[in-house]
């Protein structure tokens, strides 16, 4: 019998492991409403999670006491900022070169993969070894819940047992979605995304939009990268294509959420309980753990399928998305 | 640059080229991949301290220093042939085939299956027929589906296929829990390491002879099918117009699902080639990102096969230099995919000279030039 316990328990890691394709899907929404259409998610990831443990690696070894909150600053600015110049790469290629998204994105992940993989691995080296590196302090400071103070029971635990992060994510979902409704700027990026020629016609900046939308957006990703550094694994670096396969993942949810911020707070969570529910089946051997693990993907295709089926208009992807803009091409 | 200034032209105005000669188009992409090899070469003299010169020279005996390398980097370089040319028909289409890592995984499993079922009770030939059938049609029913829901339905082709390969991925976990060997490794172990039943026979003396003849027939026939067939002539039209391709009479679904299948078919001919004629084993990396790596061989090659010979053959022998140097140097493998991304970053950027000319300000308009970088 599954035990509150258990369920207690596959609630938080469903929320955990929700928390870090919310990131990837969220920065992923925005890029997409310019209607950029960036592959580069699992890549711009790995830039955001090596960029945050090189840093809190550095801090930590340059001071005798590293201070937690410090070390929090320094590495989520860093991966922020590697992020968005991963994202500012991309615009660049796609907006101003006119390259192919789909390519150019797909560049990215595998830059973004080798890069962080080899500072990883030259990192573990300088450590001492294959997972030697690590940073107790920041990852500490990350992972330290948020009402650490008060004693919680199960339904307590499931709702305030997390680091800061976790909740970010869901605050920058609410931004996310007044942003894109309630906004002028919001609209206008949507009107950008669905028809840049219009929008170009009304006055409104499309390089701008595009570029802004873009870096902001994979900053927002790379979030999820550090997330997964810091809290799922601990403050260490593993060369095992996890995060790649996450961040594929948090593509699936873009389009699982139908490209709506609120949408993808759910989302999440389910993605990380279908991802986690193997473990809780009686009765699976190894080999059929594995087929449980397809949950996901399948899911999303179904989603997938039913929207396309249904036509509904405002659950489409943006119109013009994977399309580069060229103002005197009509 | 995008709002329009109406008391001056802006400093930089972009516009469309229509006349290129070949030359400067190659010209601009040699230039391209010199450059990227001067970025590579800072990247490996950063974190090697190796000298520039020397850089290069490693590189190249990384690549092909010794007879062995020379054939390893021959292997890989078919195999990411293999897997662009089955992507050139669909990509033609207009039709975003991301779903290539599944494909090959498919195939390799079909092959591997068969090789550990049938391996000991049929004779060679007809094992190795009967693997290359499999897996074509197992890499076929996987580039169909997709197909098949965007032809009806218009589902998302780009993010179908995306998603079907973690399926597929998931479904070679499956494969290698099931058919571990020994049990607890967590792998397949060498298929049939005794007898080698089912692995691709030396010839000429060389393991590697039959992917290489392989895969060169199958780079002339797809030139000729995309060239000279009627259905290399329909994919063409749905490509650059649906609604003409209606007008005229083509079944668009039918092509659709048709040239997606023969897509995925040889990308499954592309996991045939990596299970029986490399590895002899199976794993969720027996694709290895090369399935998203051929994506951007074969558009940049704008689908010709014979170019992609030529990029492949760039892309992984510098990735086999890059390795060979990480592992002299104590660094790990990643360097190679870190200056594959390097190159592609500077041929990507260098269509837009090929695609368009920058007019600064004040310069006649149709003066013939265009600044190249």
């Amino acid at each position: 019998m599954i035990t509150a316990v258990q369920i207690s328990q596959l609630l938080q890691s469903a929320i955990v492991f929700g928390t870090v394709i919310m990131f990837g899907a969220l920065g992923e929404i925005l890029t997409q409403k310019s209607g950029n259409l960036n592959l580069g998610v699992p890549g711009i990831m790995y830039l955001g999670g090596i960029a945050g443990l090189a840093t809190a690696y550095a801090y930590e070894g340059s001071t005798e006491n590293p201070n937690g909150f410090v070390a929090v600053l320094l590495s989520f600015g860093a991966a922020f900022l590697a992020s968005a110049l991963g994202g500012l790469l991309y615009s660049f290629l796609t907006i101003t070169l006119r390259a192919n998204q789909n390519v150019t994105g797909l560049t990215l992940t595998i830059f973004g993969n080798g890069l962080a993989n080899f500072f990883g691995g030259i990192l573990n080296q300088i450590a001492g070894g294959v997972g030697q590196v690590s940073v107790r302090t920041t990852s500490d400071a990350y992972r330290r819940a948020i009402t650490h103070n008060i004693s919680m029971g199960h339904i307590g635990s499931v709702f305030f047992s997390y680091g800061f992060m976790a909740y970010l994510a869901i605050v920058i979902a609410i931004v996310l979605f007044v942003f894109l409704n309630r906004t002028r700027m919001g609209l206008n990026l949507r009107a950008v995304g669905e028809n840049p020629a219009t929008a170009d016609a009304a006055g409104i900046n499309v390089t701008r939009y595009k570029y802004l939308a873009t870096c902001i957006g994979a900053g927002i990703t790379g979030l999820g990268g550090l997330y997964y550094t810091m809290d799922y694994i601990k403050g260490t670096w593993t060369t095992d294509g996890t995060i790649e396969a996450l961040g594929w993942l948090a593509v699936a949810l873009v389009i699982f959420a139908t490209w709506r911020p609120l949408n993808a707070i759910w989302g999440a969570y389910l993605f990380g309980l279908l991802y986690w529910t193997y473990l809780y089946i009686p009765g699976l051997t190894r080999s059929s753990q594995e087929l449980f693990k397809m949950l996901p993907y399948i899911v999303t295709i179904v989603v997938l399928l039913f929207v396309s089926m249904r036509k509904k208009r405002e659950d489409q992807p943006p119109a013009s998305l994977g399309l580069s803009y060229f103002r005197e091409e009509r | 640059m995008d709002r329009l200034n109406k008391n001056r032209e802006p400093f930089l105005r972009i516009a469309k080229r229509t006349d290129i000669t070949p030359f400067r188009v190659y010209a601009t992409r040699i230039i391209a991949v010199l450059l990227s090899l001067v970025v590579s070469g800072i990247f490996i003299f950063a974190v090697t301290k190796l000298n520039p010169v020397d850089v290069y020279k490693s590189l190249f005996a990384g690549a092909f220093g010794t007879k062995r390398r020379f054939w390893v980097t021959i292997r890989d370089t078919m195999m990411l042939l293999c897997i662009a040319l089955g992507l050139a028909p669909a990509f033609k289409m207009r039709f975003w085939n991301i779903g290539a890592e599944g494909q090959v995984l498919i195939g390799g499993i079909v092959t591997a299956g068969l090789m550990r079922s049938l391996g000991s009770s049929l004779p060679l030939p007809v094992l190795l027929v009967l693997m290359a059938a499999g897996s074509f049609l197992g890499g076929a029913v996987w580039g169909a589906i997709p197909a098949f829901f965007k032809a009806f339905w218009n589902a998302n082709e780009t993010l179908f296929t995306l998603m079907m390969n973690y399926v597929a991925i998931q479904l070679t976990s499956y494969c290698v829990a099931l058919w571990e060997n020994p049990f607890g490794s967590n792998s397949v172990g060498i298929i049939n390491q005794k007898t080698k039943a089912g692995w691709f026979p030396a010839i000429f003396g060389q393991q590697n002879t039959l992917n290489v003849i392989i895969v060169l027939l199958l780079t002339v026939a797809m030139f000729l099918y995309l060239k000279s067939s009627k259905q290399g002539f329909e994919i063409a039209v749905v490509g650059s117009s649906e609604k003409t391709a209606r007008y005229v009479g083509i079944n668009v679904k039918a092509v659709m699902i048709r040239t997606v299948a023969l897509s995925g078919a040889i990308c499954g001919i592309a996991g045939f080639i990596a299970v029986a004629g490399a590895s002899h084993t199976i794993s969720t990396s027996t694709a290895g990102g090369q399935g998203f790596t051929a994506i951007i061989v074969a558009w940049l090659a704008k689908f010709n096969p014979f170019i992609m010979v030529v990029i492949s053959l760039l892309l992984v022998s510098l990735q086999k230099g890059a390795t060979q140097i990480a592992s002299q140097f104590n660094l790990n493998d990643y360097a190679s995919s870190v200056i594959t991304g390097i190159i592609l970053f500077f041929i990507l950027g260098s269509e837009f000279f090929i695609r368009f000319r920058l007019i600064v300000r004040g310069k006649k308009e149709n003066s013939k030039g265009g600044a190249k970088a």
